[in-house]
């Protein structure tokens, strides 16, 4: 139990009526480099905020060491963070910044009056003692004889490392740092994520980093949280993490990625881009699947003796590889390779069975909570769409006074009806026309798929319901889009077998 | 090199003129006053006789007593307003604000002879004296404290306090290491705006305090019925205690920016 320094038990946090963590749980090994990674949104500063105290869980439990530390304040946590933008106190001097917490801090001395007898107290550190510490900790960050030097004359990269010392000089249990790079230039973050990891080896205490940057996660850290949503998406080492992503959003986020959709056709057989692969993955026969290749995975080689066969189409030189993109059938491939090839050349390609990492297809139609109106029309996802209630009732009608009519001729009232109402993954258009569809909302993903890219909209309401669907089209995440549903797409089915007769 | 040279520099002819004719020839008059007697002859002798007279010495010591019991007043019932509204998070903080900023806007005469007769009404005028001077000062000068303070309040990083915390400053070591000094200039800027117009606002005095309490500014004013001489000197002390104190808060407040308060 021990082990573990820190563990989430199911928390949840709203923002008033905004679900940002939902139902999350994992814990954090003692010592080890955690990184929470994920896009902006997702949650991963809200739950490091709420392991520093500065917000509290709406529900679930935060355990220190075993113990409850959900509702604690954060000068009562043995836990130190270096903040985003450093937030350094512009009217003290380097050392009076690392120096603030130690004035602070009570430690308990012992001492032996002059019978011999032990006695402790309570007090403050002496100056010299803090003089030591500030030393200490300056020379860890490389900014000896800084002292003196007032916060504003320092540059981006001094300021980050005095933050980095004003909180280490508390020797806490645990550190935690949110996005402390994501100011700095290229060159500057290159080496302070090796400088970083030194001071985590040589303090031998627990890391917990939050940063957007895929590399900078993988370079740095034992264990990656991947988040999006307010939920966990997967927790495993860098290698696991991109070697084997869990979903379709953790193999986009982290590196390069192809992602195709798949059938199983037999025993560890796939089918995807019109051809059969061996892999390794075992999923029923027949199941929908995605399939994620990385862009280094594929080898090419000559066109009749590689299992795909195609034409590259553009050619973009990355310093360290080739990026190639080439076009099979009519999906698009990107391969890296050291080789160059040249726009045109028909070439063949090849995937160990190793590399084909096969998913669960986590989407495979849309499914929402609906209510029939007045006027026959489905409420649902925060709009309101024509639809044929007829399908309901096998052989009814609807009359001219909109009732429908069953059958059997009997008239049935199906205002308030509540139905499930599903639609098809190719089903669902979208367009910039805000009154063209019946709800509208934001793009918040966009998958590329090889020939397609897979979009998901979400609606702008207090229903906040997902559409997920396939579109040939290229549109920008965050674009405002309504999402359009031809009539006869909407398959309804009644929830409930008592309905209002008249 | 066709462009008049001069476009700019001509913008400024017209308060240059302002400040010849209305301000250093008055203080030179002023000046020139003080150290005359009444046969406009150069002299000394105001500058002695009021060193000499305890009855001005103490009506300048009470001057400043008062400035000082009013701006401490207005610095305590200002500040918990000031950091309450500049910390929270409400949409309507400015409608507050604007609830103490709004008498500014009234006529200064008619808010002292509204509290002259609440005061009336309540039974205290002619009774409490100073109390009723110091108590409309305050109300008269609350609005000059406030709003520097919330200005300055409000560009406080939350994090910084965020970060005390982090490092174990629970709300009263926040409050006293970060807040207030980081308030600072709010702080003595809203001092200068209390302190020196209650040196010498003796409209308030001699409403509310009956007439009975004197301070600097009635002083000047009686003066120039009879003695202009006299009058000038007390005036010319005044601005040199007022020089000085701006001084001294106007130095403080170039270090702070120094120290990069505007981080």
């Amino acid at each position: 139990m021990s082990e573990h320094i820190i563990e989430l038990q199911d928390v949840t946090k709203y923002f008033d009526d905004n679900l940002v963590i939902d139902h999350v749980s994992f814990y954090v090994k003692k010592g080890e480099f955690i990184t929470f990674l994920g896009p902006s949104g997702c949650g991963k500063t809200t739950t490091l905020r709420m392991i520093a105290g500065f917000d509290l869980p709406t529900s679930g439990k935060i355990l220190l060491n075993g113990k409850d530390i959900s509702l604690l304040p954060p000068n009562k946590r043995p836990v130190n963070t270096v903040f985003q933008r450093y937030a350094l106190f512009p009217h003290l001097n380097v050392f009076d910044n690392i120096a603030f917490g130690l004035r602070m801090k009570k430690v308990v001395n012992t001492y032996r009056n002059q019978k011999g007898e032990e006695y402790s107290r309570t007090e403050k550190l002496s100056k010299a003692e803090i003089s030591a510490k500030v030393k200490k900790a300056l020379a860890l960050v490389d900014l000896e004889g800084f002292e003196k030097r007032a916060i504003s004359t320092l540059s981006g990269g001094q300021q980050q490392r005095v933050a980095i010392a004003r909180a280490i000089v508390n020797e806490p249990e645990i550190l935690l740092l949110d996005e402390p790079l994501g100011a700095l230039d290229l060159k500057m973050r290159k080496e302070m994520q090796i400088e970083l990891k030194e001071i985590h080896r040589r303090l031998g205490i627990t890391f917990i980093y939050v940063t957007h940057d895929q590399e900078e996660a993988l370079t740095m850290s034992d264990t990656i949280v991947v988040m999006a949503d307010g939920v966990v998406q997967q927790i495993g080492t860098p290698t696991d993490i991109y070697n084997e992503p869990a979903n379709t959003f953790v193999a986009d986020f982290i590196g390069e990625s192809n992602i195709f959709n798949g059938t199983v056709v037999g025993a560890r057989k796939v089918k995807f881009c019109g051809k059969t692969f061996d892999c390794v993955d075992d999923f029923e026969l027949n199941e929908p699947v995605d399939v994620v290749v990385r862009p280094e995975d594929i080898v090419m080689c000559e066109p009749e003796k590689g299992a795909l066969k195609g034409t590259v189409i553009s050619v973009v030189f990355k310093g360290i590889h080739y990026e190639i993109t080439a076009l099979v059938g009519k999906y698009e491939l990107v391969i890296q390779s050291t080789e160059s090839r040249n726009v045109g050349d028909l070439i063949g390609m090849n995937v160990g069975a190793n590399e084909i990492h096969l998913m669960k297809r986590k989407y495979t139609s849309n499914v929402f909570d609906g209510v029939i109106t007045k006027r026959n029309t489905v409420e649902f996802a925060d709009g309101e769409f024509e639809c044929d209630v007829t399908q309901l009732y096998p052989g009814s009608h609807v009359d001219e006074e909109d009732y429908l009519v069953t059958a059997s001729g009997e008239k049935i009232d199906l205002t308030g009806v509540e139905v499930s109402v599903e639609i098809g993954l190719n089903d669902v258009s979208i367009s910039d026309d805000e009154t063209a569809g019946g709800t509208t909302g934001h793009i918040i993903s966009i998958i590329y798929k090889g020939d397609h890219y897979r979009l998901i909209v979400r609606t702008d309401g207090e229903e906040e319901e997902d559409f997920v669907f396939a579109t040939d089209d290229l549109w920008n995440e965050n674009d405002y889009v309504s999402v359009v549903i031809p009539k006869d797409k909407i398959k309804l089915t009644l929830k409930q077998t008592e309905d209002k007769k008249r | 090199m066709t462009r008049p040279r001069f476009s700019r520099k001509a913008l400024g002819i017209p308060y240059a003129v302002f400040l010849l004719f209305f301000v250093i020839v008055p203080m030179l008059v002023i000046v020139f006053y003080a150290f005359t007697d009444k046969q406009n002859h150069l002299s000394g002798m105001n500058f002695i006789k009021f060193f000499s007279d305890p009855t001005k010495l103490s009506t300048i010591a009470y001057s400043l007593v008062i400035a000082l019991i009013t701006t401490a007043v207005c610095l305590v019932v200002a500040y918990p307003v000031a950091l309450i509204l500049a910390r929270s998070k409400m949409k309507k903080k400015n409608v507050i604000l604007m609830l103490f900023v709004t008498p500014m806007w009234i006529n200064f005469v008619l808010r002292v002879n509204a509290i002259r007769e609440l005061l009336n009404w309540i039974g205290i005028l002619g009774e409490a004296n100073y109390f009723n001077t110091i108590l409309g000062m305050v109300y008269d000068f609350l609005p000059f404290m406030i709003l520097p303070l919330y200005t300055t309040l409000l560009k406080i990083d939350e994090s910084l306090y965020e970060a005390s915390a982090d490092l174990g400053g629970n709300a009263f070591t926040t409050f006293s290491r970060v807040t207030v000094p980081l308030s600072m200039p709010g702080i003595m800027s809203g001092v200068t705006m209390v302190f020196l117009p209650s040196m010498t606002n003796y409209v308030v005095s001699d409403m509310l305090g009956n007439s009975k309490v004197t301070i600097i500014g009635k002083f000047i004013e009686t003066y120039f019925g009879s003695d202009w001489h006299m009058g000038s000197m007390i005036a010319l002390i005044l601005l040199v205690v007022v020089f000085l104190s701006t001084m001294l808060s106007g130095g403080f407040k170039e270090d702070e920016n120094v120290r990069g308060t505007n981080l």
